[in-house]
């Protein structure tokens, strides 16, 4: 790590885990959940979180000094809109039926928690490239638990990763099916989604004690 | 009845936190009492029914292709829709802002029971996605669009209010120790929101003459089937008595 000090990588790798900003500082819940049913629009919302939280950290951070503090979240909100227009048109133009999947989402990304929050709580105080590095980190903190999430809804649910069938035919009752194995589209309905958020964050903090609430 | 329709399939079937997720983390966030959960929920009510008709009157007259039209003919190629997003959250925040400002002039008493929570919801996913869904869902009306937003905050109040109660009295239960607070709360949001999902059913009834049509529409393919199935066996017969001769 020649690039990058001993505290910037803990700024990047901090979030990954024990400060993971879905189970740990409960932000960004809303598009966690909605979005997860398959694994391929977790990825893209995943990336374009990473691109607004990483390019507004920046932006936030290099204006820190000249905004007043009284309309500073007007300010915010403005520097969000703009770069998630910008991410809404491109995925508008390159990948229209995801677009359409992701609907109004898309635009929530402007009310998602962890991006008003890391400008609150980091690149108001902090210079342009540690809040580039907090952002990419908590951006990729948020992207790990939107994948995980996608991964097991779409197994189980639909039998396939990013569209492709990975447990054989469920019509034919090829691979696993013709062992008797049934898709479960519970895992589909939103409901579950909230469940497996649950269970990581069970999972999670049965690995670390220190992070249990008493 | 469209009033109606509407404001039960918002309070319910779309319910903003069970449904869509919006909103959840101030839901999540401010749910451990139930007065502090009756505040925000109020203060959500109250907002969602000032903000989604103004963004309604918004893209209706400036946003929507066309909309420009008023202005006169040269206008009428204009499509800013791309611009609804910053235009949604700017007049979001500037409202929750001139209310703060109107409650404490005028009601002391209202402003110190939403005081605290109203510059918190600016930021909340459920009042800007009250406005996106009410652009993306077509709204007809203006009258609409004012009950789109009391109702789904009603829906949002009511959702609130319930986890809060629940997670009073869960203190008093054996929680496994790493679920307890957010974990568990994820689950029982989990669990409510199936619940809330059995009401999915309860608009489909629609009114007589629908009914009527579904009726004859029914009876039909039954017909086309049964005509179906007696050409099969008549089939099923010749062939039988072919493999016969």
């Amino acid at each position: 790590m020649g690039l990058l000090s001993k505290k910037d990588t803990k700024l990047i790798t901090d979030p990954l885990a024990d400060n993971n900003p879905i189970t740990i500082q409960v932000l960004g819940i809303c598009s966690a959940l909605a979005i997860t049913a398959e694994l391929e629009a977790s990825i893209v919302m995943s990336i374009s979180v990473l691109f607004v939280l990483g390019v507004g950290n920046v932006v936030v951070s290099l204006m820190r000094n000249i905004i007043p503090s009284k309309i500073r979240i007007i300010v915010q909100l403005v520097v969000v809109a703009t770069l998630v227009i910008i991410v809404d048109l491109v995925l508008k133009a390159f990948a229209y039926e995801l677009s359409k999947t992701l609907s109004v989402f898309v635009g929530l990304i402007i009310t998602n928690c962890i991006i008003m929050g890391r400008f609150e709580a980091f690149a108001l105080g902090n210079g342009p490239w540690k809040s580039f590095l907090d952002g990419i980190g908590n951006a990729a903190g948020y992207g790990v638990i939107l994948i995980i999430v996608g991964f097991f809804r779409e197994l189980f649910g639909s039998g396939t990763l990013l569209g492709f069938p990975v447990l054989g035919d469920p019509i034919e009752k090829t691979g696993l099916y013709a062992t008797g194995y049934e898709n479960n589209g519970f895992m589909l309905l939103s409901p579950m989604a909230l469940i497996v958020v649950g269970v990581i964050i069970w999972v999670q903090r049965t690995k670390n004690k220190e992070l249990v609430e008493d | 009845m469209e009033h109606i329709e509407l404001f039960f399939k918002s309070i319910f079937i779309d319910n903003m936190v069970f449904a869509t997720f919006l909103g959840m983390c101030s839901y999540l966030a401010v749910s451990k009492k139930v007065s502090t959960a009756v505040g925000l929920g109020a203060a959500v009510i109250f907002v969602l029914a000032i903000t989604v008709p103004l963004n309604w009157l918004l893209d209706q007259y400036i946003l929507q292709p066309g909309a420009l039209a008023w202005l006169g003919a040269e206008f009428i190629d204009y499509d800013l829709s791309f611009l609804s997003f910053i235009m949604f959250i700017a007049t979001i925040a500037t409202m929750v802002q001139l209310v703060e400002i109107v409650v404490e002039k005028f009601s002391p008493g209202l402003y110190n029971s939403l005081g605290i929570f109203l510059p918190l919801i600016a930021v909340n996913c459920a009042i800007l996605g009250g406005s996106l869904f009410m652009q993306s869902r077509e709204i007809a009306t203006l009258g609409l669009a004012f009950n789109y937003g009391v109702s789904s905050g009603i829906g949002w109040f009511l959702a609130i209010l319930a986890i809060a109660a629940i997670r009073e009295k869960i203190r008093y239960s054996n929680v496994p120790p790493a679920l307890r607070g957010l974990g568990i709360t994820f689950i029982i949001t989990g669990l409510m929101a199936i619940g809330f999902m059995s009401f999915g059913g309860m608009l489909t009834g629609g009114d007589e003459e629908a009914k009527d049509d579904k009726k004859t529409v029914q009876v039909e393919s039954i017909q086309n089937v049964s005509e179906d199935l007696k050409n099969d066996t008549e089939k099923e017969l010749a062939n039988n008595t072919k493999v016969n001769e």
